[in-house]
């Protein structure tokens, strides 16, 4: 030990790190523990900032960095609204594949001098995961907050799509022309830059709001594959494991949103919802509309009642007088339960968290195994904001582009109340016949105002 | 070559490992789950603390890396600790 060597020590703390991450990940899993494992999680994090820092080119530099990033992101995570969630996971995602991104394009300049094969793929391929997953999650950040107004079929959309093709064509023959003319290496890598971002745009840029708790998983994935990817290309066991960990995470909940709506991830990425109007040309009889006085009457002889969150509740930003007329019925002697459907809203668990902000209780959450066996005894299921999610056509009619889909079957219970601001169909582009079935009374208006209007209904006695 | 041998089965000991950790989790904590480990994809900090600042470019791929790989942290530690206060058994 005469040379006293960091790079020793680095390792060995970084495996506690690791070690932390992982139990910290597997703390995050359940509702008991899944704090403590975010706090486990992160000091496994600074452990292993700490241990890098030790060792630093410029410290000044850095410090400079950490402290604009920390304060900004610290910043972000304390004023954004509960509702802005998704866009937010998915702004923070992007800046974690942008500094991949960069780490490669730093290591490049390394590498020309004292070319090896297998590190140049390893930059190339840590360029495109990291830069994809940069702009992708920019487009999905801009599709969720709304400036971002650019759907399937738009021209503006297909030549973003034919540069994502282009940019997977770009990989290889980046690999073989810049192995030829490595002297003149910069054009052909910048341009590789270039086509990368471009390509990541045309990657999420063509797909819909419906579809989205897949795309944010997806890259959720990526960005942690990405993170692996550098830790190969600078030798660093931390990187690995921990972006290891966040890409097989990523992973199963992607899988486990394509589920939820019984399509392939690959389905989802590049064909979309066939758009098939002629399926419901059948007769579907009348919708019965109601007013908030006999929606009340009917809830108030009710003695359980299921309500059912959909995108439309996010919109509205309804999820405080959900529960307030949650808690009303309650007080009223019925029994109250949400159900909550996989990929209802824009990601992963969207319903989730906004019940939780507006403090329903989680043992109050049920899924849709759960609840559909005795979805006859509810006296009124009320649907808010949902469409494809309760759609009976996933279950009744074969043809339906949606046949197959695992459902919330609201249409068993004795009564179904839809809140709906009008009669367009839901992002599937799928006629819901749910709207008229005999069971079904139609609530028009904003989700906010109707629920409002039965809240005050309830109060007035 | 030997290193990306050993490096290569950390990877996929790893992922093995990730996707047996994570294959039951219930709904309610999808959100968290995949704020924490947007979080921890930050680690990328730690790679960008390493580059090598030798020319101007370096350092400013440097500079913007920590930067933004920052952000990851903070922001993903800090929102998923918020969502998961809220996650309080009433």
């Amino acid at each position: 030990m005469e040379n006293f060597d960091f790079t020793n020590i680095q390792n060995i703390i970084y495996m506690f790190s690791a070690m932390l991450f992982i139990t910290g990940i597997k703390m995050l899993g359940k509702e008991s523990t899944a704090q403590k494992g975010n706090f486990i999680s992160a000091t496994g994090m600074l452990l292993a900032i700490s241990a890098t820092a030790i060792n630093i080119v410029n410290p000044l530099i850095a410090l400079v960095a950490i402290l604009l990033g920390g304060i900004i992101g610290a910043i972000i995570s304390v004023k954004v609204k509960m509702t802005s969630i998704p866009e937010m996971v998915a702004l923070f995602n992007g800046f974690g594949g942008l500094a991949t991104f960069l780490i490669a394009w730093s290591q490049m300049n390394n590498l020309v001098n004292d070319i090896a094969i297998l590190q140049f793929v390893l930059v190339v391929i840590t360029i495109y995961i990291g830069g994809v997953t940069f702009s992708g999650s920019l487009v999905a950040f801009g599709k969720l907050s709304g400036r971002i107004n650019v759907n399937k079929g738009d021209v503006l959309a297909n030549i973003f799509v034919s540069l994502f093709y282009l940019s997977l064509i770009a990989v290889p023959v980046t690999l073989i022309t810049l192995s030829i003319y490595i002297e003149t290496y910069q054009l052909i890598f910048y341009m590789f830059l270039a086509i990368v971002i471009l390509g990541g745009i045309g990657f999420v840029l063509p797909i819909g709001g419906g579809d989205m708790p897949v795309v944010i998983s997806l890259l959720n994935s990526f960005s942690g594959i990405a993170a692996a990817f550098a830790g190969l290309l600078l030798v660093n066991n931390v990187l690995i494991v921990a972006g290891s960990l966040v890409g097989a995470s990523g992973l199963i909940l992607t899988i486990i949103m394509a589920k939820a709506m019984n399509r392939t991830i690959g389905n989802i990425l590049f064909v979309g919802y066939a758009s098939s109007n002629s399926s419901s040309s059948k007769d579907e009889g009348e919708v019965k509309p109601i007013n908030a006085e006999d929606a009340y009457l009917i809830l108030e002889n009710s003695s359980s009642v299921l309500i059912v969150p959909g995108y439309g509740m996010a919109v509205a930003q309804a999820q405080h007088v959900v529960r307030e007329l949650g808690e009303l019925l309650e007080e009223n002697g019925a029994e109250v339960k949400y159900g909550i459907h996989p990929v209802a809203g824009r990601m992963p668990g969207h319903m989730n968290v906004l019940l939780a902000e507006a403090n329903v209780s989680y043992d109050l959450l049920v899924e849709p195994d759960d609840v559909n066996p005795t979805m006859e005894v509810f006296d009124v299921a009320i649907v808010i904001g949902a469409n494809d999610v309760v759609n009976p056509s996933a279950t009744e009619e074969p043809g339906s582009p949606i046949y197959g889909m695992p459902i919330i079957e609201v249409h068993k219970a004795k009564t179904v109340f839809v809140l709906k601001r009008s009669m367009s169909s839901g992002f599937a582009g799928v006629q819901n016949p749910l709207f008229f079935k005999e069971n079904t009374r139609m609530l028009f208006g904003d989700a906010k105002d109707s629920i409002s209007n039965l809240v005050s209904e309830f109060k007035e006695l | 070559m030997e290193v990306y041998v050993l490096l290569g089965f950390v990877l996929i000991l790893s992922i093995y490992l990730g996707l047996e950790l994570i294959s039951k989790v219930p709904s309610t904590l999808h959100t968290p789950l995949m704020s924490g480990a947007n979080a921890i994809s930050g680690i990328a900090l730690v790679g960008a603390l390493t580059l090598s600042m030798d020319t101007h470019l370096q350092v400013i791929l440097a500079f913007l890396a920590i930067f933004f790989a920052t952000i990851n942290v903070f922001g993903g530690y800090l929102v998923t600790n918020r969502m998961l206060k809220m996650f309080k058994k009433k």
